[in-house]
């Protein structure tokens, strides 16, 4: 199974000031495969996607990326290695210019090269982020603010691109906008592990997905028997 | 905005700057001598205030004990100077390498220990004040004495940085010339979105795969060399180096008012500073003396920071570039574009 996943997380742990966020968590993305982990608030969805990133060492487990151990390595190797993330909430530099902001994504060995390229097909991906080229990100609006995060990510030409929730704080308007976005760099060939709060809207974009619960996987498989467990039903759908 | 807007406005950018400069020497050539050596430390504590600015307003860090540096290649000059013969050009050479050395040390032990902010700043007074201490009582430059370089002849002799009061003006106006220039060109680098993407927001630029901790160590140390070449020059203005003057508080804070008061992360905001805070400054000193007020001077300072920071927060060149567009803006009924950060 580790030889053919792109990532696979072992039985993660990372404890925060006495308790856990994570629970031995297993998962695996193949190459080109959406995935999804979905949970409620304090579930440890962004507490995942920051072990990985290696941006909080988890306590113990095991993630490898194309089989090799990334674990305990610092973040910017495991940036160096591909994996991308767009954080929650954003966290755009709003002193920078969106252009700026851009290139600060590309500021890596496997990427520098082509930013100029990359940051073209960013802009024709994102019309209004070159018309707002030269602008602070910080006035940029909440929907654009999350293009420019996902078009950082883009710079860093990834193999993997961890999303942390991007619908939140965005009309119900902006977050189909959101996963349609999601939907066309799937399209387009990107890997991505996708985790949010919208269970019904990221399950119905995935091929597969995770039910996170008090730090642990409690259910996975495809999105249609997600869809139709009645336990996901009930918590998550309101049916 | 367009491509070729933003080209010319970069062009008269580059221009106005030069016309500052060409004024800034067309004062230094006719100004009387009280003038002279007046700007001359206006200059070098422009090009230091930068060096300053650099680590806090585009790298993020602060330091208030930058004397540490300074005094560094204060004493790096004339120790190299008058104990060996050695050209002051060496000496602000060997300066800046044993200046850049100790940040990096200083930062490299605060940071891999987890102290930040504003424990570092405490830390960088400690360090300056520590430094004050050894120096105070070492012999070998001269301890409490001091260091004296001979009078100045009047001679000029480029190869071992001597000269008369004019000389050390374009001596300083050249130094500030490059802090500011090289502040601007550093800021539209790859290194100026770096650092400002830290400074900006550390977690999320480690989480994008920038190196926040060589970064920090590499601003820091280029800083304190930058310094370093400022105290190299001034202890030689200065004729004399005396631990107290060149590595206490004082030079500290000297060295942070033109960045903080004329605007902080923006090029030209340490000259407008240290134009407006060195000059009353000196002013106050003097008044201070001839009233029987001493520290008059320092009033004076508390009295500018407590007004730009009440009245003008970003700093006085951020809200004069805000007025010119705005009333640019209004003679051409032109909306008024969001433009780039104070630039």
């Amino acid at each position: 199974m580790h030889d053919e996943a792109l990532l696979s997380v072992d039985g993660l742990c990372l404890a925060y000031d006495g308790s856990n966020a994570l629970n031995g968590v297993s998962l695996d993305i193949r190459k080109g495969e959406l995935i999804c982990v979905v949970g409620a608030n304090g579930a440890g969805k962004t507490s995942l996607i920051r072990s990985i990133a290696g941006t909080i060492p988890a306590s113990s487990g095991v993630v490898r990326m194309n089989g090799v151990d990334i674990t305990r390595k610092p973040p910017w190797e495991i940036c160096e290695l591909g994996i991308a993330q767009v954080a929650e909430g954003r966290q755009i530099f709003g002193a920078l210019s969106v252009e700026e902001n851009l290139l600060v994504g590309a500021a890596l060995k496997r990427a520098k090269a082509e930013q100029v390229n990359t940051l073209e097909s960013v802009y024709a991906l994102f019309g209004r982020l070159r018309e707002r080229r030269r602008q602070l990100a910080g006035t940029l609006s909440g929907g654009e603010q999350q293009m420019l995060a996902i078009g950082r990510a883009i710079m860093s030409k990834p193999e993997i691109v961890m999303f942390d929730e991007p619908s939140i704080g965005l009309s119900p308007a902006l977050t189909d906008v959101m996963f349609s976005v999601v939907k066309l760099l799937h399209e387009k060939g990107a890997t991505i592990l996708l985790v949010e709060q919208n269970v019904a809207k990221s399950l119905s974009l995935c091929n597969r997905g995770y039910v996170l619960e008090n730090g642990s996987v409690v259910l996975h498989g495809s999105s249609e028997e997600l869809l139709s467990n009645s336990e996901v039903q009930r918590a998550y759908l309101g049916m | 905005m367009s491509e070729k807007f933003n080209k010319a406005a970069e062009t008269k950018r580059w221009i106005a700057g030069a016309i500052v400069f060409v004024i800034l020497g067309l004062v230094g050539a006719l100004s009387n001598s009280y003038i002279v050596s007046l700007m001359t430390i206006v200059l070098l504590f422009t090009f230091m205030g930068q060096s300053w600015n650099l680590m806090l307003g585009i790298g993020g860090q602060l330091s208030i004990g930058h004397a540490l540096f300074v005094g560094l290649g204060a004493y790096s000059v004339g120790v190299l100077y008058l104990k060996y013969g050695i050209s002051p050009w060496i000496g602000l050479l060997a300066g800046m390498v044993i200046a850049g050395s100790v940040g990096a040390v200083l930062a490299w032990l605060s940071f891999r220990f987890e102290v930040h902010g504003i424990y570092f700043a405490l830390l960088t007074i400690a360090a300056a004040e520590f430094a004050r201490i050894m120096f105070s009582g070492w012999e070998f430059v001269g301890a409490m004495q001091g260091l004296f370089f001979p009078a100045p002849t009047g001679e000029v002799d480029i190869s071992m940085l001597r000269g008369g009061a004019r000389f050390y003006y374009f001596v300083a106006l050249a130094l500030a010339a490059i802090g500011i220039a090289g502040t601007e060109l550093i800021s539209r680098s790859y290194l100026g979105y770096v650092w400002r993407a830290m400074r900006d927001d550390d977690e999320a630029a480690r989480a994008l795969g920038v190196r926040t901790f060589r970064h920090k160590i590499l601003v820091i140390s280029i800083s304190a060399a930058s310094a370093a070449a400022g105290g190299g020059i001034l202890a030689l203005v200065q004729g004399a180096i005396f631990p107290d003057s060149i590595m206490g508080m004082g030079i500290s804070v000297d060295v942070l008012i033109g960045p903080v008061v004329g605007g902080l992360g923006t090029a030209f905001g340490p000259l407008v500073g240290s134009l407006a805070a060195i000059p009353l400054n000196h002013l106050m000193g003097a008044l201070g003396d001839s009233l029987g007020i001493p520290g008059l001077n320092n009033i004076a300072y508390g009295v500018i920071l407590i007004s730009v920071v009440w009245f003008l927060p970003d700093g006085i060149w951020p809200a004069v570039v805000r007025g010119y567009a705005a009333i640019k803006g209004s003679l051409f009924a032109r909306p008024l574009k969001l433009r780039k950060a104070e630039e």
